[in-house]
């Protein structure tokens, strides 16, 4: 098993990305939050930033413009308005 | 007799021309068929995300919110009507309409006063046609509706949702659209959107340990950051749903309107066979008896 997590990234009109990570790191509203595995269950705005996905072998980054973030029994969703518009 | 003939001749051979205009019609709604399910589904995850966001925050808070809660100080419910742009699709665009009166006969019953809201160019002139007022209109792309469609109808029934009663708000937000079940298969569908009627996906109580959420920065504002989101979102799904089942019943009428002319090139070409057949034999008859004259004087 990759990761610890399991993470969904998606914007309105599409998966930006799923799979398995160790940590997240989005820019709430009322800053940075970090979530490692067994975190409480926490549902966040987020605000324009970037969400950071990370497992071992490598980091994703995603710029957002806002969204939100829900996180329960270490199942990560993050819907979000990307900050590039995307091309069809 | 020879201008029967070429009156069926030229009957066949617009009709041959408009027999490949169908076809084209019916290959291009195919075509872009495929694409419009794959929007549908690939829309639906965020629109999962969210109901589950909401569903969360509705149970495991005790908020009052107008997501939440029956507005009592207004009698003014909105109806959107999602329909096509263009005709050539069948029933389409009646059924969707249909479905509409009949909500808002229902509405009126109750006591509600309708706010009409359309999509589509069809539902736009059927509405204007019977001097109806709408609150807005939206037409263009009906057949692949973009997110930036989606959100400015969104804003506009957020809205008429949160605004005060006086100043033209509305209690309840209802839906009409056409739900693509299958290729074969698609019903008008009514649904209320506000307030919430069901809440979906969230973990039955009593199995597992019951997750206490922590919200950020409250229950309140991540209702209230939702609540825009959600309506856009719907709405979204419904303009995707739509457009699927336009293009389907589009490749229906067309195919069977291609299947119509082919009757009707072969009911013409019977027809110009015998004009022709009938001409010869009038033409033959016309020869004998003149050299029967001939033979007898």
């Amino acid at each position: 098993m990759a990761g610890p997590l399991t993470v969904d990234v998606v914007a309105q009109d599409r998966t930006l990305w799923s799979g398995t990570a160790d940590r997240v790191i989005a820019p709430s509203v009322e800053g940075e939050i970090g979530l490692l595995a067994n975190h409480e269950p926490v549902l966040a705005l987020l605000k324009e930033g970037t969400v950071r996905v990370r497992s071992e072998a490598e980091t994703h980054e995603f710029a957002i413009e806002q969204g939100f973030l829900s996180f329960d029994h270490n199942v990560i969703t993050i819907g979000c308005t990307p900050a590039e518009p995307h091309e069809d | 007799m020879a201008g029967q003939q070429r009156v069926y001749k030229a009957r066949i051979k617009s009709t041959q021309s408009l027999k490949k205009i169908f076809r084209a019609m019916e290959l291009i709604a195919a075509s872009r068929i495929g694409k419009a399910r794959d929007r549908v589904t690939a829309a639906a995850p965020y629109a999962k995300a969210l109901t589950r966001a909401i569903s969360a925050v509705a149970t495991h808070s005790s908020v009052d919110h107008p997501l939440t809660s029956e507005r009592t100080d207004t009698n003014r419910v909105a109806v959107l009507v999602v329909s096509a742009d263009r005709g050539m699709a069948g029933a389409y665009s009646a059924n969707a309409i249909r479905e509409a009166e009949r909500l808002r006969e229902r509405l009126q019953r109750e006591g509600k006063e309708v706010v009409q809201y359309a999509v589509g160019r069809r539902a736009v002139s059927y509405f204007n046609f019977r001097h109806r007022e709408m609150a807005g209109q939206w037409t263009g792309g009906s057949d692949a509706p973009s997110l930036e469609t989606a959100r400015e109808i969104g804003e506009a029934l957020y809205e008429a949702f949160i605004a005060p009663a006086d100043e033209g708000g509305v209690s309840e937000l209802h839906i009409v659209y056409t739900h693509f079940t299958s290729m074969v298969s698609q019903e008008p569908r009514v649904i209320r959107l506000l307030p919430l009627e069901i809440v979906e996906g969230v973990a039955e109580p009593g199995e597992d340990v019951e997750p206490l959420y922590e919200f950020e920065p409250s229950p309140e504002a991540v209702l209230d950051a939702a609540l825009p989101r959600y309506i856009e979102v719907r709405v979204y799904n419904c303009l995707l749903q739509s457009a699927a089942s336009e293009l389907a019943n589009r490749q229906r009428a067309m195919n069977t309107a291609v299947s119509n002319a082919e009757d009707i090139i072969r009911q013409y070409t019977r027809l110009a066979n015998s004009a022709r057949q009938a001409e010869i034999t009038q033409e033959i008859s016309e020869i004998v008896s003149g050299a029967d004259a001939l033979a007898a004087s």
